[in-house]
This record gives structure tokens, sequence and C-alpha cells, in this order.
């Protein structure tokens, strides 16, 4: 059952918040091979879904109440642990709720448990995770993406209705998408970032991970929202966006719910070296999205390839600055054997970091050091503006923009670690719209190599969330992708 | 021009990292492999174009949001020690800074 489905069942009365919860929570603990699964306290959670319960019986309503969600591991918990799966945070306990998971709360969400990612959420695989990999439903000898990988598996795995993921550079797109499911990055701003573990506070975003256009739609209506807490968190009213998903297009007709809609396709978004298997499988998807009404026009990202260098000279150095906070003094890890307060800190944080955040904070703390602020930092941020113009640019022709989410299906477990640098490039296809800050999708789109998941990329313009939304929504109205099983499950 | 071994200590030193010989070694390949990707930023004319430190300043103006300079935090004294690796009588212990 998906959110929708759930809060039915919920209202219904056909089974309570408790007995469902109990049942995922064994779902869970059955599917641990995944790796899905970083914390949970079943006390905990049956206590929230017996206050959900009570909520109920005393008349509350509203579609999230009595649902069991998971968190991703990088949003802080009072209730459980948090590490953003990283030997640094081993055993904190926070002692205040983010503002997702304490508006989720209020909406009547109850807490399965935390999920695992990639740590500090760089990586694109899963694979950089302290404690262990996850494993792609589909096929386990493959990565689920990343880095909301355990937010993502549990869901196509139908371990969780839905989960929460972060996104920076396309963390909750490009996982949706290697695991048949659906996923959406709001606009920067959106969704607060009080309580996220910092990676890259200029790109950070959280969003929802479910298995329908719907079903994120009920979510992101209850995680975003303006926080006082966030100081780039957006000033704008709440937005219903499950009602927008129902409410007709202007230029609707019978038959034809996108009529009107005009789709971009950037043609470097559909480079020669692209997939032919992931090619087919979105284009097969743009042609229903036609058929539904929708015309496709050509437009141009000239700066697309260019994005990856921007990405990766930005986040790092936003990232360097952001754990500079980790020195084994207020929280996380501390080496037992050090010779003096200089000392301490470089052991503790050689000890805490893994690879991949180390290779980062370097290449941040690099391109931050005088004299080459910039050559690379400023001229990344200046190319960054470059990049968000040329998305301007194509919104004066098209509503939405469409495309692959990543160059290829999900790779095998280990393919990348030989070469950790040239898998930054599987990102070109989601670093665009986090350096513009633009609203982004993964709807899945069919089926590649191996017969796993591949995921269309719808993107919007600033705060039309409801325009990717309902066009997604349509999609999943018209087609079965979204609804197809990895078997095992 | 690449990086070299002394260089990488450098920045190691700046991030506050400790790296043995293995690590710094391929650190050093990797980051000269990066910034090779990177050098195609530098082609690029970037004459008169304003940084985009924050997204939505692309389509709008920006404004830093201020708050009144009043406490809004409640006192979690003993929460916030609770994570902390050491403590005493309600203090961070760090290792003796000052001779």
């Amino acid at each position: 059952m998906g959110v929708a489905e759930t809060g039915r069942v919920l209202a219904s009365g056909e089974v309570s918040s408790v007995e469902l919860s109990k049942h995922l929570l064994a779902r869970l603990h059955r599917h641990a091979e995944l790796g899905a699964l970083l914390a949970c306290d079943e006390e905990e959670t049956l206590r929230q879904a017996a206050a959900a319960d009570a909520r109920r019986h005393a008349g509350d309503k509203g579609p999230l109440l009595g649902l069991p969600i998971a968190h991703k591991d990088i949003f802080v918990t009072r209730a459980l642990p948090t590490t953003a799966g990283s030997k640094m945070l081993e055993g904190y306990r926070s002692p205040f709720d983010a503002t997702v998971v304490e508006r989720l709360a209020a909406a009547g969400a109850v807490t399965l448990g935390k999920l695992n990612c990639d740590e500090f959420a760089m990586g694109s695989g899963s694979e950089n995770s302290a404690f262990r990999p996850v494993l792609n439903p589909w096929d386990r000898s493959r990565v689920p993406g990343g880095s909301s990988g355990g937010s993502a598996a549990a869901v196509a795995a139908r371990l969780v209705p839905a989960a929460t993921g972060t996104d920076t550079g396309g963390s909750i797109r490009q996982p949706a998408s290697f695991t048949g499911i659906t996923g959406i990055k709001p606009t920067y701003g959106v969704c607060s970032r009080y309580g996220m573990v910092a990676f890259a506070s200029s790109l950070d975003q959280a969003g929802p991970l479910a298995r329908s256009a719907e079903d994120c739609a009920l979510l992101l209506g209850a995680m975003g929202g303006f926080d006082a807490r966030d100081a780039t968190s957006a000033e704008r009213p709440p937005e219903d966006y499950a009602r927008a998903l129902r409410a007709p297009r202007a230029g609707a007709a019978p038959g034809r719910p996108l009529g009107g809609l005009r789709i971009g396709l950037p043609k470097e978004f559909f480079p020669a070296a692209l997939g032919s298997d992931v090619a087919n499988a979105v284009r097969g998807a743009l042609a229903e999205l036609e058929r539904l009404g929708a015309a496709l026009v050509d437009v141009n990202l000239p700066r697309t390839e260019l994005s990856i260098p921007v990405y990766y000279i930005i986040a790092p150095a936003e990232a360097s600055s952001n754990l500079s906070r980790f020195d084994g003094v207020r929280y996380g890890h501390r080496a037992a054997r050090y010779d003096d307060l200089l000392d301490m800190y470089k052991k503790s944080r050689s000890e805490g970091f893994g690879a991949e955040v180390k290779r980062r904070i370097m290449i941040g703390t690099y391109v931050l050091s005088h004299g080459y602020y910039d050559a690379y930092y400023l001229q990344a941020q200046k190319l960054r503006r470059m990049i968000a113009d040329d998305f301007q640019a194509c919104f004066r022709t098209c509503d939405l923009i469409a495309g692959p989410v990543a160059p290829s299906v999900a790779w095998k477990l280990g393919a990348q670690s030989e070469d950790p640098v040239a898998s930054y490039l599987a990102d070109i296809f989601t670093l665009p719209a986090s350096l513009a800050g633009l609203p982004g999708m993964s709807v899945p789109a069919g089926f590649g190599e191996g017969d796993l998941p591949v995921g269309l990329q719808l993107i919007a313009d600033y705060f039309q969330e409801a325009t990717l939304l309902h066009a997604a929504h349509a999609l999943q109205q018209a087609t079965d992708w979204h609804l197809r099983t990895p078997s095992g499950c | 021009m690449p990086l070299t071994l002394p260089d990488v200590h450098a920045i190691a030193h700046l991030a506050r990292l400790e790296l043995d010989a293995e690590e710094s070694h391929a650190l050093l390949q990797q980051l000269n492999e990066f910034f090779a990707i990177v050098e195609r930023m530098s082609t690029v004319d970037t004459a008169g174009i304003e940084p985009l430190y924050t997204p939505l300043s692309a389509v709008r103006d920006v404004r830093l949001r201020l708050r009144e300079d009043v406490v809004t935090e409640k006192d979690r004294r003993e929460e916030n020690l609770r994570n902390a690796p050491a403590v005493d009588a309600g203090l961070f212990l760090v290792p003796k800074v000052i001779e």
C-alpha cells in the first residue's frame, strides 16, 4: 500500500496504525539483508502509532494520520540516533527533531526507523555508508543509487509506504530512478533545512520518495512550507499539492489531460553516449506524455557538461566549511590517543570520516584557499548563474524540461570504487537543476538493461512543483511502470 | 600545474586531516584527475557575470532575513552535553591549550 491507499485504509478503520506499524517493522527486519535500515525502536514506533490511533478516535483526520514512514538518517531525530551514515556520528542523539520530521509527525506520520545513506550524503551508490552498502531490491548485486539509497530501496521493496530523502546533486532523483519509484526534489527553500545534517547548504533540499506522484504530493504538502529557523527558507504560503494534482489544466480536453503543456527536450540531455536502453525508455515515456496532450519542443542547456566541474567545486567547498564543525569536542568521534589539541582534531577527523568525505573536504579546502578562490570557487559561482539563466531561457518556450535522470541503469556494487572521480560524471543530468535550485522529479519510465528500472526526469521552473506533480500523475494514470515491484519482496 | 605531494600535505593540514602515505598518494592522483576536469571551467568567459551564491537570486532579490536578537532556544544544557566525548562540571573538555 502506498501513502494515499494507506490513508484510506486507516480512515476506514479496517486496520489500525499500531497493526500496520507492527507489520511493516516485521517486514523491515525480514529484509534486513538489503541494508536499508540503520536504526529502529519498536516501542517508540508503537507509542507514536497508538497516539495516532487515539487522535483518530478523537475525531482527527488528515491523509497522513497514522501513516508509517521512515527517515533518511540525515534528518536529526530525538527518539532515534542520527549518524548521517558516518562513524563520526555513531551513537549521536539529537536534542531536537528536524523541521521535516517535526512536521510529518504533526501530520500524524509514524516513524518506523532511520534509513541508510552515503556518508554525509556524499555519493551516488550508497556504498559510502560507513556501516554497510545498501542493495538494490531489483538486483541485489547492484547499487540502489544514492545518496538516499536506503530510502529508495525500502520504498521499492515495499518495506515502507514512503520515506524522506535529501537531494544536493541528485540524491533523491537518481536513487528513485535506479529503484523504479517516484521522488521529488522541490525548489530550494521549499523544505526547511533545519535539522538536516549539512552537506552543501546552497544546494541541500529535502523531499519525499514514494510509489507515485500522488503519494509524493501528499508528503511534500506536509514537509514543506516556511520555517523561520532556516535562513534560506522561502517565505510562501503552504501549498496543497494533492489538490493541484486533481485540478484540470486550462488546456485539457477529454483524453488529453496534458493539453497545452509544453515539454522542452534539451539536446544536451540526449548525447550520443547515452545508453540506448535508457534513451528508449525515456523516449517511450515522452511518447506517452505526447499522447496525453503535451507538446514536445526542442530547447538548449548548453552548459550541461560544465555543471559537473561547477558542482564539484561548489559542493565540496561548502562541505569543507560545514564539516569543520566535527572537531571531536561537542559531539562526534574523538580519537583515543593524541598529543595536543591540533593532533586531537586531526586524528579525530581522520578516524571519523571515510574516504569520499575526506576527498571532498580536500577539494573544498583547496579551492577556498588563498590564491585559488577566484579561479575556482568564484568562477564556479559565475558559471552557476549562467546555468540558471540557461534554464530561464528554456522556460520562455516550455513549461517543463524532460530527459533521463542518469546515463545508465543501476551499476554493479563496487564498479565505481576503482575510479571515484570518474563516477562524478554520471551525475551530469541531475546537477544542472540542483545548481539552479529548480524542482526536479524522477518518474518510473520502464526498464532498461537487465530489466532494471529507468527514470524520466522532469524539471520545472521555481515553485512549479504542482505542474511537475500534475504531469507525473497524469502519466501514472495512463501507465503502470510505477506499479511494478521487484520479485522476492 | 598539477598538485604535488607537499601540496596534498599542506591542504590536509588546512583541513585538519592526517593522511597516511597510501592515502596521500591516492589523493594526489585523484585530485589531479579531478582538476583536469575542472580546467574546462577556465575556458569560459565570465566577465561581467555576477556570482550566484544562493539559487533563488537567479530570479529575484534575496535579502538576508534578520530576526530579533532575543533568546529563542530552550536551555538544553544537559542534552547538549550528552553527546560530547568529554565533559566536566557542565563544560566541554579539550586538551590543555595554554602552558
